[in-house]
């Protein structure tokens, strides 16, 4: 992919983000993240049922990088079972860290697999996989 | 200004987060190394040359503190690791003991993490109640609006002298003229302002007054606590060791040195105490007054040439500090201190540790520029060229 259809896309997940807004529903589980520069700060919340991500939703101030891949994630994740979920997270994080990834589990999430050169964007681009790792983790209590 | 003198600007570097911290001057740095390569020992316990030699320059520097924000006496100045580390001492070496159920203490709303934290720790100790002096609509406490605040259960006013995120003044000597009216202790966190405005604690009736050698020039890790002397005097010691008794018995009979040794338990930062000495030294051979005008003028000129900016907001043009709040509007603060970083110029991005700030201008995350001697205005044209392409914010986001 180049770099001009990359920043398209994050800009485009970035100016009209998915699922922007929470709504008040007891069925969904909600965190908030925060990164520690002290600048991201987003509350990211899903609904699960019978193991499969029915919904996901976010709100909250951060960057463009973050925004963006925030929305990218919910995009990416509704629909998929936990275990899915929790696949493509894990590679996703391997992509940004250096790691080896399968980058055929990402689909649009590939448009971050440079931001491992921004040190200074890494954590906002993982911030929301922090989030919606640990509502994963609540489901299944 | 003098910016021969700092190693690091000798390439493209437009460095404009003095806020954070200060570049070093050679002289500082060279201060230090001579001491780890000419004469390194401890200090206070040598019978040896170079012994003698490190405890001259390290209690020296005391008195280099003491006249450059004239207290007293040295003995009123106790080295610590920093501004942080000093403001926690003064709460909980000082406040601790002499605040009661009730008491009050009053802050600001755009204080520092460092000043807001360790007296919420305390309220929930000890059920002291932190109160907040209401700002101006310049975000300035005013006389009138301390003096509303204060009730007969106010004990304590702990304020900036210099905000971080705002660059507000605070005129400490008319705080300081209502805190002795009122009989109140009066601590003053002078991390942003020492080195930039003059600062004298007689004048002020200052009781603590807290700051950092590394956004002075000096090295990180060392900084400064004074304390007037009666009031250390009543201050508890919070850590034990080396270095700060007289005597201990196995019996558990002890006895602790005077004020201020008393506060400096085991090996110090020589080094970083040393180094802050020339930083002292360099800076009163400038003289603070003119570093202060510099800013001003380069404030003043900043703010100029960034108003004819399309789409920025400054959001504190008439505080009369060197620094500069500002957004582009509908950019994350964070996107546009990485933009501006791909030019090299250094800003910071953020809430500037005063989450709270939130409340009063409604605005979480600025961008804060903030400007110390070496800065120029040709550096200023610069940062107006880059802000003048701010279509391009995003080109580089992968
Ligand atoms: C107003 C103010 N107070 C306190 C501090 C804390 O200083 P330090 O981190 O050196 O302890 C800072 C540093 O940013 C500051 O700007």
């Amino acid at each position: 992919m180049d770099d001009k259809l990359k920043r398209d896309l994050i800009l485009e997940h970035y100016q009209n983000p998915v699922n922007r807004g929470l709504v008040d529903n007891e069925d969904y589980i909600k965190v908030n993240s925060r990164n520690e520069s002290c600048v991201d700060n987003i509350d990211v919340m899903a609904k699960i049922e019978d193991g499969i991500i029915i919904d996901a939703r976010f709100d909250g101030e951060a960057c463009a990088i973050c925004t963006s891949a925030t929305s990218a994630m919910i995009k990416t994740l509704i629909g998929k079972t936990k275990e899915e979920a929790e696949e493509i997270i894990r590679n996703y994080e391997n992509m940004i860290n250096e790691l080896p990834y399968d980058k055929t589990l990402l689909s649009e999430l590939n448009v971050y697999d440079t931001v491992y050169k921004q040190p200074n964007r890494k954590n906002c681009a993982l911030l929301p996989f922090r989030g919606m790792k640990e509502i994963l983790e609540k489901s299944t209590k | 200004m003098n910016r021969d003198d700092f190693p690091i600007l000798k390439d493209d570097l437009i460095y404009f987060d003095n806020g954070a911290t200060t570049l070093k001057p050679r002289r500082v740095v060279d201060k230090i190394v001579e001491y780890y390569t000419e004469y390194t020992s401890n200090a206070h316990r040598g019978d040896y040359k170079n012994s003698v030699k490190v405890d001259a320059l390290y209690e020296g520097v005391r008195d280099k503190v003491k006249d450059l924000i004239n207290a007293e006496s040295p003995k009123e100045i106790v080295f610590t690791k920093g501004t942080t580390e000093s403001l926690n001492n003064v709460v909980f070496g000082f406040a601790k003991n002499y605040l009661h159920r009730d008491d009050e203490v009053l802050i600001t709303k755009s204080e520092h993490a460092s000043n807001v934290l360790p007296w919420q720790v305390l309220e929930k100790k000890i059920g002291i109640k932190v109160k907040y002096i209401p700002l101006d609509e310049n975000h300035n406490i005013t006389e009138e609006n301390l003096e509303k605040a204060i009730t007969d259960k106010t004990k304590i006013v702990s304020i900036a002298h210099v905000t971080n995120a705002m660059g507000d003044v605070r005129d400490i000597e008319s705080i300081g003229e209502i805190c002795k009216k009122h009989n109140l202790i009066f601590v003053v966190d002078a991390a942003q302002s020492i080195g930039h405005i003059q600062v004298d604690v007689q004048k002020a009736n200052v009781s603590f007054l807290a700051f950092s050698s590394h956004k002075m020039l000096g090295p990180t890790g060392v900084g400064v606590l004074y304390g007037k002397k009666e009031l250390l005097e009543k201050t508890e010691v919070l850590e034990y060791g080396g270095g700060m008794n007289s005597y201990f018995e196995s019996n558990g009979t002890y006895e602790l040195k005077n004020i201020p040794e008393r506060f400096e338990a085991g090996t110090q930062n020589i080094a970083g105490v040393i180094g802050m000495g020339e930083a002292i030294d360099y800076l009163r051979e400038i003289g603070l007054e003119k570093i202060h005008q510099h800013e001003l003028e380069l404030k003043r000129y900043a703010v100029e040439k960034m108003k004819q900016i399309p789409n920025i907001k400054i959001y504190n043009e008439n505080t009369s500090s060197g620094i500069l709040i500002f957004n582009i509007d509908k950019v994350f603060s964070q996107d546009t201190a990485i933009f501006l970083d791909q030019f090299n110029i250094s800003v910071r991005s953020g809430n500037h540790c005063a989450k709270i700030l939130k409340d009063e201008i409604k605005v979480t995350n600025t961008c804060r520029i903030s400007f110390y001697l070496y800065n120029t205005k040709e550096e200023i044209d610069k940062l107006v060229e880059v802000l003048n392409r701010q279509d391009e914010v995003y080109d580089n986001i992968v």
